[in-house]
């Protein structure tokens, strides 16, 4: 069952970076790392069943360190919105030579 | 482990990996959100299934109740629930990112056919959050309490960043 679960985690990595790849709107690019951080949380509770309950303790960091960078991201997208106008990363080209 | 068991974690399996592709294709970011929500509701039901079910109760109430819930509010609050335009990128680029997603699978898949051995733990019974608690407050106590000067410096940070400059 543990090797199902890694399975799983790998795919939904796989979907989360195909997806950063492919989108350009800030928050769904946003979505996509929330999702990968979920695959990366799926292999540390499969693998907790091999090595003990420290992988629940690491999980529990993972979501922490997720809120803060979800709330850290969301002002800069908000802020990046109030000066362009839009979140299409596409419009960011002011470093582009 | 019984039939029933396996064919609940084959269909949550299925289940996350389906919401995920759908999250991935909508173009609104509403739908987007709500089917991502979707995924950690699977996700949870697959920690219960490998032991662990305080990290399922967290999962549902902290990331599908509280952080995606800061994410749609967002959307709300920018007012980009309609998507007129697509925001995906064009065939060239998503031909590259479909064949770095098939590498990385590739590579990931490689990784895992090392044989993986099932360590049977200790039955702990109904007692679910005393592991997570001792491992939690005793190990690992000096990351725990620099965890919360993380969310501080993250307060910190998003009030800083969104407020409206004032002029002096």
């Amino acid at each position: 069952m543990i090797a199902e679960a890694l399975f799983v985690s790998a795919v939904l990595f796989s979907i989360g970076v195909v997806g950063v790849l492919t989108r350009r709107n800030a928050i769904i690019l946003f979505m996509c790392a929330e999702l990968m951080l979920n695959a990366v949380n799926l292999s540390f509770v499969a693998f907790a069943k091999m090595h003990g309950v420290t992988g629940h303790v690491f999980v529990i960091m993972v979501m922490t360190i997720a809120a803060a960078e979800a709330a850290v991201g969301l002002a800069i997208i908000i802020s990046v919105f109030r000066h362009f106008g839009t979140v299409d990363l596409a419009a960011l080209r002011s470093l582009r030579g | 482990m019984n039939a029933f068991f396996q064919f609940q974690f084959y269909f949550f399996s299925l289940y996350a990996i389906a919401s995920a592709l759908l999250f991935v294709t909508r173009r609104s970011p509403v739908p987007a959100a709500l089917w991502l929500v979707n995924t950690m509701f699977a996700l949870s039901g697959l920690y219960v299934m490998l032991d662990a079910p305080f990290v399922g109760v967290i999962q549902v109430l902290v990331y599908a109740g509280a952080i995606m819930v800061v994410f749609v509010f967002v959307v709300m609050l920018l007012n980009l629930g309609r998507a007129d335009t697509t925001d995906v990128r064009k065939i060239g680029a998503r031909t590259g990112a479909g064949l770095i997603g098939l590498a990385l699978l590739a590579n990931l898949l490689v990784v895992l056919r090392a044989r993986i051995r099932e360590v049977p733990l200790a039955d702990t019974g109904d007692n679910v959050v005393t592991p997570v608690a001792s491992a939690l407050f005793a190990d690992y106590l000096v990351a725990f309490e620099l965890t919360s000067i993380v969310l501080l410096v993250a307060i910190v940070g998003a009030v800083v960043l969104s407020k409206k400059r004032v002029r002096a």
